[in-house]
């Protein structure tokens, strides 16, 4: 035994969603769990409103793939401290689908029913709000208006958010300032810190090989990275573990595993393929001030119909009309209002033209920026991301603040455009009605772009495509589970929050049972 | 400097960036940056009030030039005094360049000053080859401008109208062209510069009148520099929700 080396029971990589709710069972249990997080630890007091290069980009990544363009959370929290707070269960259909390998695709032992007692716990927990027609913000209501005018139904959306600290700021992305987000670091980290769990920020894991310490089952090697720039590595180490949750984000879990193929003795070939963008579509309306008045009735104060994007949380509606379980895969998509902050302002195009997101017409349309409604279909897509090789280091290779470039490329199929091409169909048949607005998809100048990577490590029945049990584990390599975003089999047609924190809490049980075979003191405790 | 030796200095090294391997320069990139920050770890972002108060390195004159035409055919711009040629004056109003484009692409937390010679000048060969193959006269080629040094530091792209600088920059930035992520990594900066004024803290730059804010109408903050919204619904029943919603609001 080399008496140098670190050990641990439980060794959980990446503390979002799906490395937040293991670590906090398992340390509930009672094992000794270090969470290894390659961002920084920011508290409520370091999140700023503010776009200025170096305060949001320590925390938001901007991917960049051959295709695709993809937005991923990196700090303690991960994505969950980014992200909308949409906290949607997946309609049931999503459970059965085939996708074009013409079988299904979700591990047997998975459908909507079985995971709604995780998917009620973890509403509990965060937990999740339901929001009235008060609670929704202008544009939210705007949107419901322009569906109802439309012959369409549309839903308040369900929140993981504390509605009355909520101040409306549209600064999401940027963390928030007021803790009414509820992200990770207000209810799962905590609890697990609370029952001993170390949470270790700037670590960057590198490789993920067999232990040399007897009783041991992994080892894994990190740098330690520069909290200024995290190009700069600072150190490095390797910490062994009896069990591994690998839960660095569908951008990055894949990319670690390839990496680590060889001193694993080999990955299942469905690891880094199959990728899914969740489909995601985002369109924006410039609306008419005037129409929005004379057809819709609306006016938020006296000769002002809208002109609020800028207010609210980011998500407040949507409309569920088009996920009919009975319709043909690759047609079905929810549409959800939804705001971005400005510095996605260039992708909003003036004209039909390839080149119209810049120019004397855009910057015109810029100048009716408050006018603008934004909306985000999640479609049915085909898996069809692949992750070539991996860089040196790190999940991808870092360009400057925020902007990396990823092996994924994402290059949609007929299936894909398919269903875009219906949700770009429906955005003009609900907010083009009547002369409300002009609306247009954002430019593909970026590939596509992507909020919610998924599926690049996934789970299913079939071993030649999909890299986990149905327990979440890898498959050949036991004790090392992956419970974030990969391990989601398909699109989901609605944010995928919920469901990778419904499957996480799933595989909670599995991963204490496995933990306790080999030799963790720990047992599972559904208690919070 | 004459004119003429400034236009054959040009022209001379227009000739030397065509020799140059577009791919090396792409693949460059990434170890470039990562090269500077490795001798040069940027400091804490918000130690400093503004990008610009950062030790950025500096820039020829011909470079900015080029520079300010992208960024001016991204968001364009009024031109900013009589005879500036660098901004063709297709908007009204202040455009990227106004708005901070090139202390933006000079930031040393971007780290991209060392590449910015390169970038211009390869866009500076893009602008020649489309100039001799659009019927418009390359720079070298035209007739005296003048004799007056700022006049002759006119590179290519300077020298093409804001039609053809917006054909040539669509060409460019198609998806699937050889150098395009370059392109849009100089056009993403342009534009964060207008439409989220970068460099600058957010409140001070609203608060200041930072012109692409102010452009879109962004709103001002609350004087602790955060907002907040206190009405921010039509508190109305809107729309009828989805028969098949469940309990906890979700679609079935």
């Amino acid at each position: 035994m080399n008496a140098a080396t670190e050990t641990t029971d439980v060794v959980v990589i990446g503390s979002g969603f799906g490395g937040a709710i293991p670590a906090y069972r398992l340390a509930a249990g009672g094992a000794k769990v270090v969470v290894l997080e390659r961002g920084p630890w920011l508290r409520t007091e370091d999140f700023t409103h503010d776009l200025r290069l170096g305060t949001y980009t320590r925390i938001v990544d901007l991917i960049q793939g051959d295709g695709i363009t993809v937005v991923a959370g990196n700090c303690v929290g991960g994505s969950s401290v980014v992200y909308f707070a949409a906290s949607l269960r997946a309609p049931g259909f999503v459970f059965d689908r085939r996708g074009s390998l013409g079988h299904r695709l979700w591990p047997a032992s998975l459908r909507r029913a079985t995971l709604d007692p995780w998917y009620e716990r973890v509403e509990q927990t965060l937990p999740v709000a339901q929001q009235s027609w008060h609670d929704v913000p202008y544009p939210g209501g705007l949107f419901a208006a322009a569906c109802r005018n439309a012959g369409r139904t549309c839903n308040p959306v369900p929140v993981a958010v504390d509605l009355r600290r909520c101040t409306n700021c549209n600064w999401m992305l940027s963390g928030c300032r007021f803790d009414a987000k509820r992200s990770m670091l207000l209810n799962y980290l905590p609890a697990a810190l609370a029952h001993g769990a170390e949470i270790r920020p700037l670590h960057e894991v590198q490789l993920i090989g067999p232990a040399v310490t007897p009783g041991y089952r992994y080892r894994v090697t990190y740098t330690t990275v520069d909290g200024d720039d995290y190009r700069v590595p600072t150190g490095g180490g390797a910490i062994e573990a009896k069990i591994v949750v690998l839960a660095a984000g569908a951008m990055a879990t894949p990319v670690l595993l390839q990496r680590s193929a060889a001193a694993l003795g080999g990955v299942p070939a469905a690891v880094g393929r199959y990728f899914s963008s969740n489909g995601d579509r985002v369109s924006v309306a410039a609306m008419n001030e005037d129409r929005i008045r004379d057809v819709l009735g609306l006016e938020r104060e006296p000769g002002v119909p809208y002109e609020a994007l800028h207010i609210g949380k980011p998500i407040g509606s949507m409309s569920y009309d088009r996920l009919d379980p009975h319709a043909a895969e690759f047609t079905r998509f929810s549409l959800q209002q939804i705001y971005f902050p400005t510095i996605t302002n260039l992708l909003t195009r003036s004209g039909d033209a390839g080149s119209s997101w810049f120019g004397v017409e855009k910057k015109e349309l810029s100048a009716r920026w408050r006018s603008w409604l934004t909306v985000l279909a999640m479609t049915e897509d085909d898996n069809e991301g692949t992750f070539g090789v991996p860089p040196p280091t790190g999940a991808f290779t870092r360009l400057a603040s925020s902007i990396g470039l990823s092996p994924l490329r994402y290059a949609p199929t007929a299936n894909t455009l398919r269903g875009w091409a219906a949700a770009d169909t429906e955005a003009r048949a609900v907010l083009e009605r009547d002369g409300l607005s002009r609306v247009r998809p954002w430019s593909d100048v970026g590939g596509a772009l992507c909020a919610h990577p998924l599926s690049s490590c996934r789970m299913g029945d079939d071993p030649a495509t999909s890299a986990l049990d149905d327990s979440n584990e890898l498959r050949g390599h036991p004790g090392l589970f992956v419970t974030d975003g990969s391990a989601v089999p398909t699109s989901l047609c609605v944010n995928p929050s919920l469901t990778i924190a419904a499957l996480a809490e799933r595989a909670g049980p599995a991963i204490v049972r496995r933990a306790a075979e080999f030799g963790v003191p720990v047992r599972y405790s559904d208690a919070w | 400097m004459t004119g003429a030796l400034s236009r054959r200095a040009l022209s001379r090294r227009a000739l030397s960036r065509r020799a140059l391997s577009r791919r090396a320069l792409l693949r460059g990139l990434a170890a470039a940056v990562g090269a500077l920050y490795a001798v040069a770890p940027a400091g804490r972002a918000s130690a400093s009030p503004a990008l610009s108060a950062g030790p950025a390195l500096p820039v020829d004159p011909v470079t900015v030039a080029t520079l300010e035409a992208f960024a001016d055919t991204i968001v364009p711009g009024v031109k900013r005094y009589p005879g500036d040629h660098a901004l063709a004056g297709a908007a009204p109003g202040p455009g990227a360049v106004q708005a901070g484009a090139i202390t933006l692409l000079r930031a040393p937390e971007l780290g991209l000053t060392p590449l910015l010679p390169g970038l211009a000048g390869l866009l500076d060969v893009e602008a020649t080859g489309y100039a001799t193959t659009h019927g418009r006269p390359p720079l070298s080629l035209q007739p005296p401008l003048s004799l007056q040094p700022p006049l002759s530091l006119q590179p290519p792209f300077v020298g093409l109208r804001y039609a053809d600088r917006a054909a040539l920059a669509a060409d460019l930035l198609r998806p699937g062209t050889p150098d395009q992520k370059l392109w849009l990594l100089l056009a993403l900066v342009s534009a964060l510069a207008f439409d989220t004024a970068a460099h600058l803290h957010t409140p001070d730059a609203v608060r200041h009148g930072h012109p692409g804010l102010a452009h879109l109408r962004f709103p001002q903050p609350d004087a602790d520099g955060l907002w907040r919204y206190p009405r921010f619904s039509y508190q109305r029943t809107l729309a009828d929700p989805h028969p098949s919603t469940t309990p906890s609001g979700s679609p079935a």
